[in-house]
């Protein structure tokens, strides 16, 4: 077969080419009234499934005393922000005293142990509490800490020991830096040091008490001459998930962590003073009874036990208080992409059925420029599609689910922003993506067919009917990885919870969920435009 | 009907290099092959400005995937196809120079005529004014906002020469153009055919139907199996095919035929002599054989030149295709 043989313009004249297959390709769009409503149906699908299928719940949380039954938001404790911005947990029993200036805070510590409730076990005795079994969670904490005030949410940097993640540096809730490795014991001590030189703190760990290791420098912008320093201990809820098929069995209790210390010492501008216990946060969390805290001097040793987290809060059974994100009203982004991906195939097909594809290379041979600009014009429209439905859905849901007595965790305007325009051009990306396979399969049902079952169906398998290990596979190789630009709160690994797909955490980060979506759609358009240019009209 | 526009500034392409006005379409020894058929084999031939060619064949002959590989929509795996000495895929707007219908079905249904020749004079970089235009022309004005999928066949052919239209083109090439027409729209699409011949434009029209084709054609190319059986004037070939005969009638007929032996020409019985004692003559005109009968004192009753028409010229010529035709039903697939 021979080439087909084409002039290649480029600059001005290409551009102008562009242009001019552009308004054709915008003027067949839009007076198709069919494909017109396909993309405005796509958006009301997307509110009507997303902000009104969920049922208008409301949500209990037993009573007090002599009072009426709590629903709704007044089940909510307060919920402190951190410096960035976000929701966070801040409940620890601290033991502390003011310092001021540049200093540096050292500490042996030689045990963490500590107990829970699994959540099953019957009441020890009235009144009493749940029983609690000797144990530790993972991150379970104990160690030295920095921080700018008393306050709830306030900036600090930390060094600690863990249940189960050995060493660790954690500053301002998102922070987390692994140190040593292991569990501490009487036999094998850990070392921790804080050092503060202005708003930075820097800390350090080590084995021996002689060689010493620089785990991570914290920057608190900020941070007021005086701080608040000394040693704390918490410990976030046990939580034991068992997943089955389709879900997960979830059992949960409180926990409270003791750690033990010696040879505490402070160096620089800090002069030794007196200790002074303090629980922060305390009982009035909804999901950490009070379990009491305390601290013990006896010798050298200071004994802290402490209960709660010193963490960014996060949804699902490990949040501790019903909360949900703004994303959790896009819900319906999977049924507007359905009919998103129906309208911009036969954008492509219909032309095949009718023969009318002939006309349209006859006045533009160049065949690229058509499938770019069929591309260009289905993804733009859905874009908008996708950024009307999105940014109505979270107006009208996240209202419903406040009043639901849900906690919609707060993002910053840029990830706000990223939802909107992300979840927008994912949308955009699938028209793009089943113009593409319309332009490969050039016939309406298999090109339909094959747009959802690439798109759609991997993402409702993932979230609905596949278990986590697999699911996780799938939203990370399949196009559904796109999914993945709606999430405005990132995975902590420091805080544990359910991170499943259902429960709207994503195997990869938004970008890389983005640019898988992206590298699929670009494989199909490269496949439409090598056959494009190669078969016969 | 279709009057010249001021978009005249494609005239250029009219020339070649050395700048002389030449063929506007070529096609030269295109070969293509579908799977085991052989859909064109070898077919060349030109069309040239400001006169209808006639593109006529059997269906199968290779008409459609002719006209289809001069657009770029199919590739041959032979030979070439230019426009104005250029393949039609390198021309930057192509319709402004060659307006084609292919396929007046070729719409989509929902779509208005208006928006459906909108889009394409967008594509050509064309004012909308161009499509109010041509959409009077083709005396479409009064359906211009009806969906296209109402429009009758008759209709869509109108619409479709008015998409072909749009770029006021120095050539056209349309498809079967008559398929659908009542008789009324196919003397206006004759009148419509001979006056853009008349402004100076290159029309290349097919038709399975020979008939069609009479008194708009000023040249045919007659194809079958993919190939140019005969390319030539209409006048040329309707002499051709009826030669020199002469239909005689006399009550004599050993005699004439001696008679006009010796004038030089040949006798054989007509087709259906019964009761008059009609002859064929050959190699005599009409005056000659009466001459000759007269000089030597044969009576006759009648005398006439027997002209063929233009279907009996192209029947004979595509016999063997036709003989071809019978084992193969369809058009040669697309």
């Amino acid at each position: 077969m021979t080439a087909r043989t084409a002039v290649r313009r480029s600059g001005p004249a290409a551009a102008a080419g562009l242009v001019a297959v552009l308004r054709a390709e915008w003027t067949k769009f839009r007076s198709v009234r069919g494909w017109v409503i396909g993309m405005i149906v796509a958006a009301i699908l997307t509110v009507l499934v997303g902000v009104f299928a969920s049922g208008n719940a409301s949500i209990g949380c037993g009573s007090r005393p002599n009072g009426p039954q709590l629903t709704g938001k007044a089940c909510l404790p307060y919920i402190p922000i951190g410096p960035g911005g976000e929701a966070v947990s801040d409940s620890f029993y601290f033991v502390r005293q003011p310092l001021a200036g540049n200093g540096s805070v050292t500490v042996r510590v030689t045990g963490l142990s500590g107990r829970y409730s699994d959540g099953n076990s019957q009441a020890s005795a009235a009144g009493q509490g749940p029983a609690m079994t000797p144990g530790l969670v993972p991150w379970a904490k104990a160690g030295i800490i920095i921080k700018a005030s008393t306050r709830q949410g306030s900036a600090y940097a930390a060094m600690m020991v863990t249940g189960s993640h050995g060493v660790r540096m954690q500053d301002n809730y998102t922070g987390d830096i692994a140190g040593l490795p292991g569990a501490v014991s009487a036999a094998s001590p850990r070392w921790l040091r804080l050092t503060r030189s202005g708003d930075t703190v820097s800390g350090y760990d080590s084995a021996d008490g002689r060689h010493w290791a620089l785990v991570g420098t914290a920057t608190l912008a900020g941070l007021p001459v005086t701080v608040q320093g000394g040693l704390f201990a918490t410990s976030p809820q046990y939580l034991k998930i068992q997943p089955f098929f389709g879900g997960a069995s979830i059992q949960s209790g409180a926990s409270q962590a003791t750690g033990i210390f010696d040879d505490v010492s402070l160096h620089g501008g800090w002069p030794a003073g007196r200790w002074a216990g303090l629980a922060i946060g305390g009982g009035n969390r909804a999901d950490y009874p009070a379990q009491g805290g305390g601290y013990r001097q006896a010798g050298g040793q200071i004994t802290v036990t402490g209960s709660g987290d010193i963490a960014p809060a996060v949804t699902g059974p490990g949040g501790g208080f019903p909360s949900s994100t703004i994303e959790q009203s896009l819900a319906g982004i999977f049924a507007g992409l359905i009919a998103v991906v129906v309208v911009a195939a036969m954008f492509v097909t219909t032309e095949y059925r009718r023969g009318l594809i002939r006309l349209t290379l006859a006045a533009t041979p160049r065949r690229g420029r058509v499938l770019a600009a069929k591309a260009i014009v289905a993804g733009a429209v859905a874009f908008v599609a996708g950024l009307a439905a999105s940014v109505l859905c979270v107006t009208l849901g996240v209202p419903r689910q406040r009043a639901e007595g849900l906690y919609i965790l707060p993002v910053s305007g840029l990830t706000e922003a990223r939802v909107f325009l992300g979840t927008a051009a994912m949308v955009g990306l699938a028209a793009v993506l089943a113009v593409a396979l319309g332009s490969i399969l050039r016939r309406s049902a298999a090109a339909v067919t094959a747009a959802v079952v690439v798109v759609v169906l991997p993402f409702l398998l993932a979230v609905a009917v596949l278990p986590d290990g697999i699911a996780n596979w799938v939203l990370r190789l399949t196009p559904a990885a796109g999914f993945a630009i709606e999430q405005s709160i990132p995975h902590y690994s420091q805080v544990s919870t359910v991170y499943s797909a259902a429960g709207g955490q994503y195997p990869l980060p938004p970008w890389a969920g983005f640019g898988v979506l992206c590298a699929w759609t670009a494989a199909a358009l490269g496949l439409a435009f090598v056959l494009l240019r190669r078969r016969d009209a | 009907m279709l009057a010249a526009s001021p978009y005249n500034q494609v005239r250029t392409y009219n020339q070649d290099l050395d700048g002389n006005v030449e063929a506007t379409i070529s096609v030269a020894r295109l070969r293509k092959r579908f799977g085991a058929t052989t859909a064109l084999d070898g077919m060349s031939f030109t069309v040239r400005p400001g006169h209808v060619t006639g593109f006529v064949g059997p269906n199968g002959a290779g008409k459609s995937t002719t006209m289809r590989v001069i657009l770029g929509l199919d590739s041959p795996d032979d030979g070439t196809a230019l426009v104005c000495g250029r393949p039609y895929a390198s021309l930057p707007e192509p319709m402004r120079l060659l307006g084609s219908l292919l396929d007046a079905a070729a719409l989509q249904p929902s779509r208005s005529a208006r928006n459906h020749l909108l889009w394409l004079a967008h594509s050509q970089g064309l004012p909308a004014s161009r499509v109010d235009a041509v959409l009077e022309e083709a005396g479409l004005q009064d359906v211009a906002r009806r969906k296209a999928g109402g429009f009758s066949l008759g209709m869509r052919q109108r619409l479709g020469l008015a998409a072909a239209m749009l770029g006021d083109p120095q050539a056209l090439m349309l498809d079967e153009p008559f398929n659908g027409l009542d008789p009324e729209g196919i003397a206006w699409m004759r009148g419509f055919l001979r006056s853009l011949a008349g402004q100076g434009r290159a029309v290349l029209v097919s038709s399975h139907l020979m008939s069609e084709l009479q008194d708009t054609a000023d040249h045919l190319v007659v194809v079958g199996r993919g190939r140019v059986v005969a390319d030539s004037c209409v006048a040329y070939r309707l002499a051709a095919a009826s030669g020199d005969r002469v239909m005689l009638r006399t009550v004599r007929p050993a005699e004439a035929a001696a008679a006009l032996a010796r004038a030089g020409g040949s006798v054989a019985g007509a087709d259906g002599d019964g009761d008059g004692g009609a002859l064929i003559v050959t190699g005599l005109a009409a005056g000659d054989v009466v001459g000759a009968l007269s000089r030597d004192g044969v009576p006759f009753s009648e005398v006439s030149g027997h002209r063929a028409t233009l279907e009996q010229a192209y029947l004979e010529l595509t016999r063997d295709q036709v003989d071809y035709r019978a084992q193969t039903a369809g058009e040669v697939p697309a």
